[in-house]
Protein backbone atom coordinates (compact mmCIF):
# COMPACT_ATOMS: atom_id res chain seq x y z
CA UNK A 1 0.00 0.00 0.00
CA UNK A 2 1.04 3.21 -0.90
CA UNK A 3 2.12 6.11 1.48
CA UNK A 4 -0.22 8.47 -0.06
CA UNK A 5 -2.63 5.79 0.03
CA UNK A 6 -1.56 5.55 4.44
CA UNK A 7 -2.05 9.21 4.54
CA UNK A 8 -5.49 9.20 2.99
CA UNK A 9 -6.67 6.68 5.78
CA UNK A 10 -4.61 8.34 8.77
CA UNK A 11 -6.58 11.51 7.41
CA UNK A 12 -9.95 10.14 6.89
CA UNK A 13 -9.94 8.78 10.77
CA UNK A 14 -8.89 12.02 12.33
CA UNK A 15 -11.77 13.37 10.09
CA UNK A 16 -14.16 10.65 11.95
CA UNK A 17 -12.92 11.51 15.36
CA UNK A 18 -12.97 15.06 14.96
CA UNK A 19 -16.99 14.81 13.51
CA UNK A 20 -17.47 12.58 16.31
CA UNK A 21 -16.01 14.53 18.67
CA UNK A 22 -17.20 17.83 18.39
CA UNK A 23 -21.05 16.29 17.98
CA UNK A 24 -20.64 14.17 20.68
CA UNK A 25 -19.46 16.99 22.65
CA UNK A 26 -22.41 19.96 22.00
CA UNK A 27 -25.01 17.18 21.96
CA UNK A 28 -24.10 16.31 25.72
CA UNK A 29 -23.77 19.97 26.53
CA UNK A 30 -27.65 20.15 24.96
CA UNK A 31 -29.02 16.66 25.69
CA UNK A 32 -28.11 16.65 29.07
CA UNK A 33 -30.24 19.58 30.16
CA UNK A 34 -33.05 18.92 27.94
CA UNK A 35 -32.97 15.33 29.41
CA UNK A 36 -32.93 17.21 32.78
CA UNK A 37 -35.57 19.36 31.73
CA UNK A 38 -37.50 16.61 29.86
CA UNK A 39 -37.82 15.21 33.84
CA UNK A 40 -38.26 17.55 35.74
CA UNK A 41 -41.09 19.54 34.31
CA UNK A 42 -43.30 16.35 34.24
CA UNK A 43 -46.54 16.25 36.05
CA UNK A 44 -45.86 15.74 40.20
CA UNK A 45 -42.36 16.49 40.01
CA UNK A 46 -40.18 19.22 41.56
CA UNK A 47 -40.63 21.69 38.62
CA UNK A 48 -44.28 20.56 37.19
CA UNK A 49 -44.52 22.11 34.06
CA UNK A 50 -47.23 19.98 32.16
CA UNK A 51 -47.56 22.12 28.87
CA UNK A 52 -43.49 22.78 28.59
CA UNK A 53 -43.10 18.89 28.94
CA UNK A 54 -45.68 17.85 26.47
CA UNK A 55 -43.95 20.85 23.69
CA UNK A 56 -40.25 19.55 24.78
CA UNK A 57 -41.78 15.50 24.41
CA UNK A 58 -43.01 16.20 21.01
CA UNK A 59 -39.83 18.13 19.92
CA UNK A 60 -37.85 15.35 21.01
CA UNK A 61 -39.82 12.72 19.63
CA UNK A 62 -40.12 13.80 16.18
CA UNK A 63 -36.21 14.67 16.32
CA UNK A 64 -35.51 10.72 16.82
CA UNK A 65 -38.32 9.63 14.64
CA UNK A 66 -36.36 10.88 11.40
CA UNK A 67 -34.41 8.40 9.94
CA UNK A 68 -30.62 9.93 9.98
CA UNK A 69 -30.07 9.82 6.20
CA UNK A 70 -33.60 12.08 5.71
CA UNK A 71 -32.34 14.53 7.99
CA UNK A 72 -29.29 15.36 6.78
CA UNK A 73 -30.87 16.14 3.71
CA UNK A 74 -33.93 17.92 5.66
CA UNK A 75 -31.66 20.56 7.28
CA UNK A 76 -29.23 21.42 4.46
CA UNK A 77 -30.37 25.08 4.56
CA UNK A 78 -30.19 25.36 8.41
CA UNK A 79 -26.54 23.75 8.37
CA UNK A 80 -25.87 25.95 4.94
CA UNK A 81 -26.65 28.78 7.67
CA UNK A 82 -24.70 27.53 10.31
CA UNK A 83 -21.47 26.06 8.59
CA UNK A 84 -21.37 28.44 5.21
CA UNK A 85 -21.62 25.24 3.60
CA UNK A 86 -23.44 21.66 3.30
CA UNK A 87 -20.45 19.60 2.24
CA UNK A 88 -17.24 18.28 4.06
CA UNK A 89 -16.73 17.47 7.84
CA UNK A 90 -18.01 20.69 9.56
CA UNK A 91 -21.34 20.27 7.32
CA UNK A 92 -21.85 16.79 8.38
CA UNK A 93 -21.22 18.14 12.02
CA UNK A 94 -24.27 19.80 12.38
CA UNK A 95 -26.99 17.16 10.95
CA UNK A 96 -25.02 14.77 13.73
CA UNK A 97 -25.25 16.91 16.44
CA UNK A 98 -29.42 17.71 15.60
CA UNK A 99 -30.00 13.79 15.34
CA UNK A 100 -28.02 13.14 18.47
CA UNK A 101 -29.39 16.07 21.14
CA UNK A 102 -32.87 13.95 21.23
CA UNK A 103 -31.22 10.74 21.71
CA UNK A 104 -28.88 11.87 24.32
CA UNK A 105 -32.06 13.91 26.08
CA UNK A 106 -34.21 10.43 25.97
CA UNK A 107 -31.44 8.86 27.60
CA UNK A 108 -30.69 11.30 30.24
CA UNK A 109 -34.33 11.19 31.31
CA UNK A 110 -34.20 7.48 31.02
CA UNK A 111 -31.33 6.94 33.80
CA UNK A 112 -33.21 10.05 36.20
CA UNK A 113 -36.45 7.30 36.31
CA UNK A 114 -33.92 5.23 38.20
CA UNK A 115 -33.37 7.21 40.70
CA UNK A 116 -35.78 6.24 44.19
CA UNK A 117 -37.70 9.52 44.33
CA UNK A 118 -37.22 8.86 48.12
CA UNK A 119 -33.77 10.55 47.68
CA UNK A 120 -35.47 13.74 45.75
CA UNK A 121 -38.05 13.85 49.30
CA UNK A 122 -35.18 13.57 51.23
CA UNK A 123 -33.71 16.40 49.51
CA UNK A 124 -36.99 18.39 50.01
CA UNK A 125 -37.59 18.11 53.33
CA UNK A 126 -33.75 19.44 54.04
CA UNK A 127 -35.19 22.61 52.37
CA UNK A 128 -33.31 22.32 49.01
CA UNK A 129 -33.98 24.26 46.39
CA UNK A 130 -34.94 22.52 43.34
CA UNK A 131 -31.41 23.53 40.98
CA UNK A 132 -29.73 22.34 44.24
CA UNK A 133 -31.63 18.58 43.79
CA UNK A 134 -31.00 18.94 40.30
CA UNK A 135 -27.11 19.63 40.86
CA UNK A 136 -26.64 17.75 44.61
CA UNK A 137 -29.16 14.97 43.88
CA UNK A 138 -30.51 14.09 40.56
CA UNK A 139 -27.00 14.50 38.33
CA UNK A 140 -24.58 12.80 40.53
CA UNK A 141 -26.77 9.96 41.03
CA UNK A 142 -27.29 9.51 37.77
CA UNK A 143 -23.95 9.57 36.89
CA UNK A 144 -23.48 6.24 36.01
CA UNK A 145 -26.71 6.15 33.85
CA UNK A 146 -25.84 9.30 31.99
CA UNK A 147 -22.06 8.28 31.21
CA UNK A 148 -23.44 5.17 29.44
CA UNK A 149 -25.85 6.70 27.70
CA UNK A 150 -23.02 8.96 26.22
CA UNK A 151 -21.39 6.37 25.37
CA UNK A 152 -24.30 4.73 23.58
CA UNK A 153 -24.03 8.11 21.63
CA UNK A 154 -20.95 8.39 20.62
CA UNK A 155 -20.45 4.86 19.43
CA UNK A 156 -23.79 5.70 17.26
CA UNK A 157 -22.41 8.49 16.40
CA UNK A 158 -19.39 7.12 15.13
CA UNK A 159 -21.73 4.83 12.46
CA UNK A 160 -23.71 8.17 11.35
CA UNK A 161 -20.86 9.65 10.48
CA UNK A 162 -19.56 6.88 8.02
CA UNK A 163 -23.51 7.94 6.95
CA UNK A 164 -22.65 11.00 6.61
CA UNK A 165 -19.14 10.69 4.95
CA UNK A 166 -20.90 9.12 2.14
CA UNK A 167 -22.74 11.70 0.58
CA UNK A 168 -20.08 14.08 0.78
CA UNK A 169 -18.93 14.66 4.38
CA UNK A 170 -15.96 13.00 4.70
CA UNK A 171 -13.98 10.59 7.15
CA UNK A 172 -13.75 6.83 7.10
CA UNK A 173 -17.23 6.13 5.45
CA UNK A 174 -16.47 8.34 3.25
CA UNK A 175 -13.26 6.82 2.17
CA UNK A 176 -14.61 3.03 2.29
CA UNK A 177 -17.42 4.00 -0.09
CA UNK A 178 -15.12 6.05 -2.67
CA UNK A 179 -12.17 3.60 -2.46
CA UNK A 180 -13.40 0.56 -1.11
CA UNK A 181 -17.29 0.44 -3.36
CA UNK A 182 -16.89 2.75 -6.48
CA UNK A 183 -12.99 2.04 -7.45
CA UNK A 184 -13.33 -1.66 -5.89
CA UNK A 185 -10.49 -2.00 -3.44
CA UNK A 186 -10.88 -4.41 -0.92
CA UNK A 187 -8.23 -3.91 0.85
CA UNK A 188 -9.39 0.14 2.20
CA UNK A 189 -12.43 -1.18 2.42
CA UNK A 190 -11.92 -3.71 4.76
CA UNK A 191 -9.11 -1.00 6.69
CA UNK A 192 -12.01 1.18 7.28
CA UNK A 193 -13.80 -1.30 8.55
CA UNK A 194 -11.20 -2.80 11.05
CA UNK A 195 -10.61 1.09 12.27
CA UNK A 196 -14.18 1.52 12.75
CA UNK A 197 -14.30 -1.40 14.79
CA UNK A 198 -11.42 -0.51 17.15
CA UNK A 199 -12.93 2.98 17.34
CA UNK A 200 -16.13 1.64 19.22
CA UNK A 201 -14.23 -0.68 21.13
CA UNK A 202 -12.25 2.25 22.12
CA UNK A 203 -14.79 4.06 23.19
CA UNK A 204 -16.88 1.47 24.82
CA UNK A 205 -13.86 0.68 27.25
CA UNK A 206 -13.44 3.97 27.93
CA UNK A 207 -17.19 4.87 28.87
CA UNK A 208 -17.06 1.43 30.41
CA UNK A 209 -14.19 2.71 32.84
CA UNK A 210 -15.76 5.70 33.66
CA UNK A 211 -18.96 4.41 34.82
CA UNK A 212 -17.14 1.77 36.91
CA UNK A 213 -15.22 5.09 38.57
CA UNK A 214 -19.01 6.73 39.10
CA UNK A 215 -21.04 4.08 40.44
CA UNK A 216 -20.34 3.51 44.15
CA UNK A 217 -23.63 1.33 44.28
CA UNK B 1 -43.37 22.61 69.69
CA UNK B 2 -45.61 20.88 66.76
CA UNK B 3 -49.23 21.88 66.80
CA UNK B 4 -51.52 20.60 63.91
CA UNK B 5 -54.95 22.01 63.95
CA UNK B 6 -57.96 20.68 62.00
CA UNK B 7 -55.63 18.77 59.29
CA UNK B 8 -57.42 17.52 56.67
CA UNK B 9 -55.36 15.73 53.30
CA UNK B 10 -57.32 15.13 50.16
CA UNK B 11 -55.34 14.10 47.38
CA UNK B 12 -56.96 13.90 44.15
CA UNK B 13 -60.20 15.48 43.07
CA UNK B 14 -63.58 14.59 41.84
CA UNK B 15 -64.83 10.97 42.36
CA UNK B 16 -61.72 9.51 42.31
CA UNK B 17 -60.40 11.35 45.81
CA UNK B 18 -59.02 9.92 48.86
CA UNK B 19 -59.03 11.76 52.17
CA UNK B 20 -56.24 10.67 53.60
CA UNK B 21 -56.82 13.08 56.98
CA UNK B 22 -60.14 14.31 58.18
CA UNK B 23 -59.55 16.97 61.08
CA UNK B 24 -56.96 15.96 62.70
CA UNK B 25 -55.81 17.97 66.01
CA UNK B 26 -51.87 16.71 67.49
CA UNK B 27 -49.86 18.74 69.63
CA UNK B 28 -46.38 18.21 71.08
CA UNK B 29 -44.55 19.30 73.37
CA UNK B 30 -41.08 20.14 73.45
CA UNK B 31 -38.72 17.31 73.93
CA UNK B 32 -41.20 14.74 73.77
CA UNK B 33 -41.16 11.67 71.93
CA UNK B 34 -45.02 10.91 70.40
CA UNK B 35 -45.76 8.19 68.18
CA UNK B 36 -48.77 7.77 66.04
CA UNK B 37 -49.36 4.44 65.65
CA UNK B 38 -52.06 2.70 62.51
CA UNK B 39 -52.63 0.22 59.96
CA UNK B 40 -51.18 0.60 56.75
CA UNK B 41 -52.89 3.47 54.84
CA UNK B 42 -54.53 4.99 57.74
CA UNK B 43 -52.50 7.93 56.85
CA UNK B 44 -49.91 7.98 58.86
CA UNK B 45 -47.04 9.06 56.20
CA UNK B 46 -49.50 11.39 55.23
CA UNK B 47 -49.76 13.21 58.59
CA UNK B 48 -46.04 13.36 58.97
CA UNK B 49 -45.41 14.31 55.68
CA UNK B 50 -47.70 17.24 56.36
CA UNK B 51 -45.37 18.74 58.97
CA UNK B 52 -42.62 19.72 56.94
CA UNK B 53 -45.29 20.35 53.69
CA UNK B 54 -43.66 17.36 51.98
CA UNK B 55 -47.63 17.14 51.54
CA UNK B 56 -49.39 20.41 51.81
CA UNK B 57 -52.58 19.86 54.16
CA UNK B 58 -55.52 20.79 52.09
CA UNK B 59 -56.76 23.08 54.99
CA UNK B 60 -55.86 23.43 58.63
CA UNK B 61 -52.85 24.56 60.09
CA UNK B 62 -49.35 23.39 60.82
CA UNK B 63 -47.38 25.14 63.67
CA UNK B 64 -43.83 24.25 64.36
CA UNK B 65 -41.85 25.99 67.42
CA UNK B 66 -44.34 28.92 66.93
CA UNK B 67 -44.27 29.51 62.98
CA UNK B 68 -47.23 28.46 60.56
CA UNK B 69 -45.49 26.63 57.79
CA UNK B 70 -48.71 26.30 55.40
CA UNK B 71 -48.15 30.28 54.66
CA UNK B 72 -44.64 29.61 53.62
CA UNK B 73 -43.36 28.57 49.98
CA UNK B 74 -40.52 28.67 48.40
CA UNK B 75 -36.94 30.10 50.28
CA UNK B 76 -39.16 30.66 53.36
CA UNK B 77 -40.17 27.12 53.35
CA UNK B 78 -36.93 25.85 52.58
CA UNK B 79 -35.30 28.06 55.42
CA UNK B 80 -38.06 26.74 57.79
CA UNK B 81 -37.30 22.94 56.75
CA UNK B 82 -33.95 23.30 58.18
CA UNK B 83 -35.67 22.95 61.88
CA UNK B 84 -37.08 19.64 61.01
CA UNK B 85 -35.05 17.11 60.42
CA UNK B 86 -36.82 13.82 58.71
CA UNK B 87 -35.47 10.32 58.61
CA UNK B 88 -37.08 7.47 56.64
CA UNK B 89 -37.83 3.58 56.16
CA UNK B 90 -35.45 3.31 53.15
CA UNK B 91 -32.77 5.44 54.81
CA UNK B 92 -32.39 7.58 51.30
CA UNK B 93 -29.17 8.18 51.24
CA UNK B 94 -27.71 9.33 48.28
CA UNK B 95 -25.51 6.17 46.59
CA UNK B 96 -23.05 8.92 45.06
CA UNK B 97 -21.79 10.40 48.67
CA UNK B 98 -19.79 8.92 50.89
CA UNK B 99 -20.67 8.60 54.51
CA UNK B 100 -19.06 11.85 55.50
CA UNK B 101 -21.04 13.81 52.40
CA UNK B 102 -24.09 12.42 53.08
CA UNK B 103 -24.32 14.25 56.02
CA UNK B 104 -22.56 17.08 55.24
CA UNK B 105 -25.14 17.34 52.68
CA UNK B 106 -27.70 19.68 54.20
CA UNK B 107 -24.98 21.96 55.43
CA UNK B 108 -23.90 22.65 51.55
CA UNK B 109 -27.68 23.21 51.09
CA UNK B 110 -27.81 25.66 53.47
CA UNK B 111 -24.71 27.76 52.25
CA UNK B 112 -22.28 26.61 55.13
CA UNK B 113 -18.46 26.82 54.04
CA UNK B 114 -16.25 24.11 54.05
CA UNK B 115 -14.16 24.40 57.07
CA UNK B 116 -17.55 24.69 59.56
CA UNK B 117 -18.88 21.32 57.86
CA UNK B 118 -16.24 19.76 58.68
CA UNK B 119 -16.20 21.02 62.47
CA UNK B 120 -19.96 19.77 62.53
CA UNK B 121 -20.15 16.40 60.83
CA UNK B 122 -17.28 14.84 62.44
CA UNK B 123 -18.95 15.51 66.00
CA UNK B 124 -22.39 14.14 64.64
CA UNK B 125 -20.52 10.88 63.25
CA UNK B 126 -19.15 10.28 66.75
CA UNK B 127 -22.53 10.67 68.28
CA UNK B 128 -24.03 7.89 66.00
CA UNK B 129 -21.03 5.71 66.17
CA UNK B 130 -19.68 5.59 62.92
CA UNK B 131 -16.37 8.00 62.64
CA UNK B 132 -14.67 5.02 61.53
CA UNK B 133 -16.86 4.94 58.18
CA UNK B 134 -17.08 8.48 57.42
CA UNK B 135 -15.27 7.77 54.03
CA UNK B 136 -17.26 4.45 53.24
CA UNK B 137 -20.23 4.30 50.64
CA UNK B 138 -23.87 3.83 51.59
CA UNK B 139 -23.54 0.42 49.60
CA UNK B 140 -20.80 -0.63 51.62
CA UNK B 141 -23.34 -0.21 55.26
CA UNK B 142 -25.63 -2.51 56.87
CA UNK B 143 -29.36 -1.32 57.01
CA UNK B 144 -28.56 -0.24 60.82
CA UNK B 145 -25.63 1.43 59.78
CA UNK B 146 -27.32 3.01 56.72
CA UNK B 147 -30.43 4.43 59.52
CA UNK B 148 -27.43 5.97 61.64
CA UNK B 149 -26.07 8.35 59.17
CA UNK B 150 -29.35 9.22 58.08
CA UNK B 151 -30.09 10.38 61.84
CA UNK B 152 -26.54 12.35 61.34
CA UNK B 153 -27.71 13.57 58.40
CA UNK B 154 -31.09 14.89 59.78
CA UNK B 155 -29.45 16.27 62.86
CA UNK B 156 -26.95 18.58 60.66
CA UNK B 157 -28.76 21.46 60.47
CA UNK B 158 -29.30 21.46 64.27
CA UNK B 159 -33.26 21.19 64.11
CA UNK B 160 -35.59 21.79 66.50
CA UNK B 161 -37.94 18.53 65.42
CA UNK B 162 -37.19 15.17 63.92
CA UNK B 163 -39.75 13.52 62.03
CA UNK B 164 -39.57 9.35 61.43
CA UNK B 165 -41.21 7.88 59.21
CA UNK B 166 -41.36 4.15 59.86
CA UNK B 167 -37.84 4.55 60.67
CA UNK B 168 -37.31 1.01 62.18
CA UNK B 169 -39.74 -0.43 59.56
CA UNK B 170 -36.43 -2.27 57.51
CA UNK B 171 -34.22 -3.18 60.40
CA UNK B 172 -34.54 -6.45 62.33
CA UNK B 173 -35.70 -6.99 66.33
CA UNK B 174 -31.87 -6.19 67.58
CA UNK B 175 -30.94 -3.44 65.03
CA UNK B 176 -34.45 -1.76 65.52
CA UNK B 177 -33.60 -1.69 69.80
CA UNK B 178 -30.39 0.00 69.07
CA UNK B 179 -31.81 2.85 66.79
CA UNK B 180 -34.30 3.29 68.94
CA UNK B 181 -32.14 3.74 71.91
CA UNK B 182 -29.69 6.11 69.73
CA UNK B 183 -33.10 8.03 69.50
CA UNK B 184 -33.90 8.15 72.97
CA UNK B 185 -30.18 9.36 73.80
CA UNK B 186 -30.33 12.11 71.36
CA UNK B 187 -34.04 13.23 72.94
CA UNK B 188 -32.12 13.38 76.15
CA UNK B 189 -28.88 14.84 75.44
CA UNK B 190 -30.25 17.23 73.11
CA UNK B 191 -33.98 17.70 74.08
CA UNK B 192 -34.95 17.48 70.11
CA UNK B 193 -38.55 16.94 69.85
CA UNK B 194 -39.43 13.50 67.65
CA UNK B 195 -42.60 12.80 66.09
CA UNK B 196 -42.48 9.04 64.56
CA UNK B 197 -44.89 7.11 63.09
CA UNK B 198 -45.25 3.49 63.28
CA UNK B 199 -47.21 0.31 62.84
CA UNK B 200 -45.24 -1.60 65.69
CA UNK B 201 -46.45 -1.72 69.02
CA UNK B 202 -42.84 -2.43 70.61
CA UNK B 203 -41.92 0.85 69.61
CA UNK B 204 -44.17 2.90 70.90
CA UNK B 205 -43.40 0.61 74.49
CA UNK B 206 -39.69 1.20 73.76
CA UNK B 207 -39.27 5.23 73.52
CA UNK B 208 -42.47 6.73 73.11
CA UNK B 209 -43.99 9.23 75.77
CA UNK B 210 -47.48 9.66 74.29
CA UNK B 211 -49.27 7.83 71.61
CA UNK B 212 -51.75 8.84 68.98
CA UNK B 213 -53.63 5.93 67.20
CA UNK B 214 -55.05 6.68 63.91
CA UNK B 215 -57.67 4.69 61.81
CA UNK B 216 -59.08 5.93 58.31
CA UNK B 217 -57.77 9.40 58.67
CA UNK B 218 -58.75 9.97 62.17
CA UNK B 219 -56.81 10.37 65.48
CA UNK B 220 -59.66 7.95 67.37
CA UNK B 221 -57.04 7.76 70.69
CA UNK B 222 -54.54 9.80 72.04
CA UNK B 223 -52.69 8.90 75.57
CA UNK B 224 -49.49 8.35 77.96
CA UNK B 225 -48.13 5.19 76.71
CA UNK B 226 -48.45 3.65 80.39
CA UNK B 227 -52.56 4.42 80.04
CA UNK B 228 -52.67 2.93 76.73
CA UNK B 229 -51.07 -0.24 76.91
CA UNK B 230 -52.79 -0.60 80.13
CA UNK B 231 -56.33 0.69 79.31
CA UNK B 232 -56.59 1.33 75.01
CA UNK B 233 -60.20 3.26 75.03
CA UNK B 234 -60.80 2.02 71.16
CA UNK B 235 -61.39 -1.65 69.87
CA UNK B 236 -58.60 -0.68 67.17
CA UNK B 237 -56.27 0.10 70.38
CA UNK B 238 -57.25 -2.98 71.54
CA UNK B 239 -56.58 -4.78 68.92
CA UNK B 240 -53.07 -3.48 68.74
CA UNK B 241 -52.72 -4.24 72.21
CA UNK B 242 -53.50 -7.86 72.22
CA UNK B 243 -51.41 -8.24 68.88
CA UNK B 244 -48.20 -7.21 71.08
CA UNK B 245 -49.23 -8.85 73.91
CA UNK B 246 -50.32 -12.72 72.18
CA UNK B 247 -52.69 -12.82 75.24
CA UNK B 248 -55.51 -14.98 73.55
CA UNK B 249 -57.43 -17.49 74.63
CA UNK B 250 -56.88 -20.97 74.01
CA UNK B 251 -58.54 -22.54 71.02
CA UNK B 252 -60.10 -25.35 72.94
CA UNK B 253 -61.73 -22.54 75.22
CA UNK B 254 -62.88 -20.16 72.17
CA UNK B 255 -64.66 -23.19 70.43
CA UNK B 256 -66.41 -23.69 73.51
CA UNK B 257 -67.37 -19.57 73.88
CA UNK B 258 -70.70 -18.31 73.43
CA UNK B 259 -71.52 -14.58 72.74
CA UNK B 260 -74.24 -14.66 74.88
CA UNK B 261 -74.74 -15.97 78.49
CA UNK B 262 -77.06 -19.03 78.64
CA UNK B 263 -78.95 -20.07 82.52
CA UNK B 264 -75.80 -22.13 82.98
CA UNK B 265 -72.91 -20.09 81.87
CA UNK B 266 -69.73 -18.63 83.62
CA UNK B 267 -68.06 -15.61 81.98
CA UNK B 268 -64.79 -15.50 80.50
CA UNK B 269 -62.98 -12.20 81.11
CA UNK B 270 -59.35 -10.65 80.20
CA UNK B 271 -58.22 -8.30 82.79
CA UNK B 272 -55.44 -5.58 82.08
CA UNK B 273 -54.12 -4.38 84.97
CA UNK B 274 -51.75 -1.44 85.53
CA UNK B 275 -50.21 0.35 88.38
CA UNK B 276 -51.12 -0.69 91.75
CA UNK B 277 -53.57 -3.07 91.27
CA UNK B 278 -50.54 -5.26 90.36
CA UNK B 279 -49.52 -5.34 93.30
CA UNK B 280 -52.51 -5.90 95.25
CA UNK B 281 -53.73 -9.55 95.64
CA UNK B 282 -56.95 -8.94 93.76
CA UNK B 283 -58.00 -12.54 93.02
CA UNK B 284 -57.72 -13.81 96.28
CA UNK B 285 -59.98 -10.98 97.47
CA UNK B 286 -62.31 -11.14 95.00
CA UNK B 287 -62.88 -14.89 95.56
CA UNK B 288 -63.57 -13.49 99.45
CA UNK B 289 -65.65 -10.44 99.11
CA UNK B 290 -67.69 -11.80 95.91
CA UNK B 291 -67.85 -15.69 96.35
CA UNK B 292 -67.03 -16.82 93.35
CA UNK B 293 -64.38 -18.79 92.77
CA UNK B 294 -61.69 -17.67 89.76
CA UNK B 295 -59.99 -20.03 87.44
CA UNK B 296 -56.87 -18.41 85.34
CA UNK B 297 -56.38 -19.97 82.27
CA UNK B 298 -53.26 -17.34 80.84
CA UNK B 299 -51.93 -14.58 82.82
CA UNK B 300 -49.07 -12.22 81.81
CA UNK B 301 -46.64 -9.54 83.23
CA UNK B 302 -44.77 -6.83 81.08
CA UNK B 303 -43.34 -3.79 81.85
CA UNK B 304 -44.34 -1.01 80.15
CA UNK B 305 -41.64 1.99 80.74
CA UNK B 306 -41.99 3.13 84.58
CA UNK B 307 -45.38 0.97 84.66
CA UNK B 308 -45.79 -2.67 84.93
CA UNK B 309 -48.75 -4.19 82.88
CA UNK B 310 -50.50 -7.37 84.10
CA UNK B 311 -52.81 -9.42 81.50
CA UNK B 312 -54.92 -12.60 82.65
CA UNK B 313 -57.73 -14.89 81.02
CA UNK B 314 -59.88 -16.05 83.76
CA UNK B 315 -62.89 -17.73 84.01
CA UNK B 316 -65.46 -16.82 86.85
CA UNK B 317 -67.17 -19.68 88.61
CA UNK B 318 -70.14 -18.72 90.12
CA UNK B 319 -73.81 -17.63 90.05
CA UNK B 320 -74.73 -14.73 87.10
CA UNK B 321 -75.21 -12.34 89.92
CA UNK B 322 -72.41 -13.26 91.75
CA UNK B 323 -69.86 -12.84 88.43
CA UNK B 324 -71.78 -9.41 87.76
CA UNK B 325 -70.96 -8.05 90.93
CA UNK B 326 -67.18 -9.27 90.68
CA UNK B 327 -66.64 -7.78 87.56
CA UNK B 328 -68.25 -4.39 88.81
CA UNK B 329 -65.94 -5.09 91.76
CA UNK B 330 -62.63 -5.47 89.72
CA UNK B 331 -63.74 -2.41 87.46
CA UNK B 332 -63.60 -0.20 90.58
CA UNK B 333 -60.65 -0.96 91.09
CA UNK B 334 -58.84 0.31 87.85
CA UNK B 335 -59.00 -2.55 86.17
CA UNK B 336 -59.41 -2.94 81.98
CA UNK B 337 -62.02 -5.58 82.21
CA UNK B 338 -63.33 -7.27 78.70
CA UNK B 339 -65.93 -10.25 78.53
CA UNK B 340 -64.81 -12.34 75.42
CA UNK B 341 -67.67 -14.55 75.79
CA UNK B 342 -69.54 -17.41 78.30
CA UNK B 343 -69.30 -20.73 78.40
CA UNK B 344 -70.90 -24.02 79.48
CA UNK B 345 -70.67 -24.77 83.41
CA UNK B 346 -69.27 -28.47 83.64
CA UNK B 347 -71.76 -30.91 84.39
N1 LIG C 1 -49.80 10.50 46.54
C1 LIG C 1 -50.99 9.92 46.78
N2 LIG C 1 -51.99 10.03 45.89
C2 LIG C 1 -53.19 9.47 46.13
N3 LIG C 1 -53.52 8.80 47.24
C3 LIG C 1 -52.57 8.64 48.17
C4 LIG C 1 -51.25 9.20 47.99
N4 LIG C 1 -50.51 8.90 49.08
C5 LIG C 1 -51.32 8.19 49.90
N5 LIG C 1 -52.55 8.04 49.37
C6 LIG C 1 -53.70 7.36 49.99
O1 LIG C 1 -53.93 7.95 51.26
C7 LIG C 1 -54.20 6.97 52.23
C8 LIG C 1 -53.24 7.06 53.38
O2 LIG C 1 -51.94 6.73 52.89
P1 LIG C 1 -50.64 6.77 53.80
O3 LIG C 1 -49.48 6.50 52.90
O4 LIG C 1 -50.61 8.03 54.57
O5 LIG C 1 -50.88 5.55 54.76
P2 LIG C 1 -49.92 4.89 55.85
O6 LIG C 1 -50.66 4.90 57.13
O7 LIG C 1 -48.60 5.57 55.84
O8 LIG C 1 -49.78 3.42 55.34
P3 LIG C 1 -48.51 2.43 55.39
O9 LIG C 1 -48.41 1.90 56.76
O10 LIG C 1 -48.89 1.37 54.39
O11 LIG C 1 -47.31 3.23 54.95
C9 LIG C 1 -54.20 5.63 51.51
O12 LIG C 1 -55.53 5.30 51.19
C10 LIG C 1 -53.41 5.90 50.26
O13 LIG C 1 -53.87 5.09 49.21
MG1 LIG D 1 -46.55 4.95 55.31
Amino acid sequence: MSSAMLELILEATLDTLYMVGISGVIAALLGVPLGVLLYVTRPGQILARPLLNQVLGMATNVGRSVPFIILMVAIIPFTRVIVGTSIGTNAAIVPLTVAAIPFVARLVEGSLNEIPPGLVEAAQSMGATPYQIITKVLLPEARGGIITGLTITVVTLVSYSAMAGAVGGGGLGDLGIRYGYNRFDPLVMLITVAILVVMVQGFQSLGDALVRRANHK
Amino acid sequence: MIKLSNLSKTYGSGPGAVQALKTIDLEVPEGAIHGVIGLSGAGKSTLIRCVNLLERPTTGSVRVDGQELTELSGAALNQARHQIGMIFQHFNLLSSRSVYANVALPLELMGVNKTEIRERVAPLLDLVGLADKRDQYPSQLSGGQKQRVAIARALASRPKVLLCDEATSALDPHTTGAILDLLQDINRRLGLTILLITHEMEVVKRICHRVGLISGGELVEEAEVGDFFTAPRTELGRHFLNDFLQLEPPAALVERLEPAPGAHTHPVVRLAFGGDAVSTPLISRLARECGIDVSILEAKVESIQERTLGLMIAELIGGAEETARAIAYLETHDLDVEVLGHVQRDA
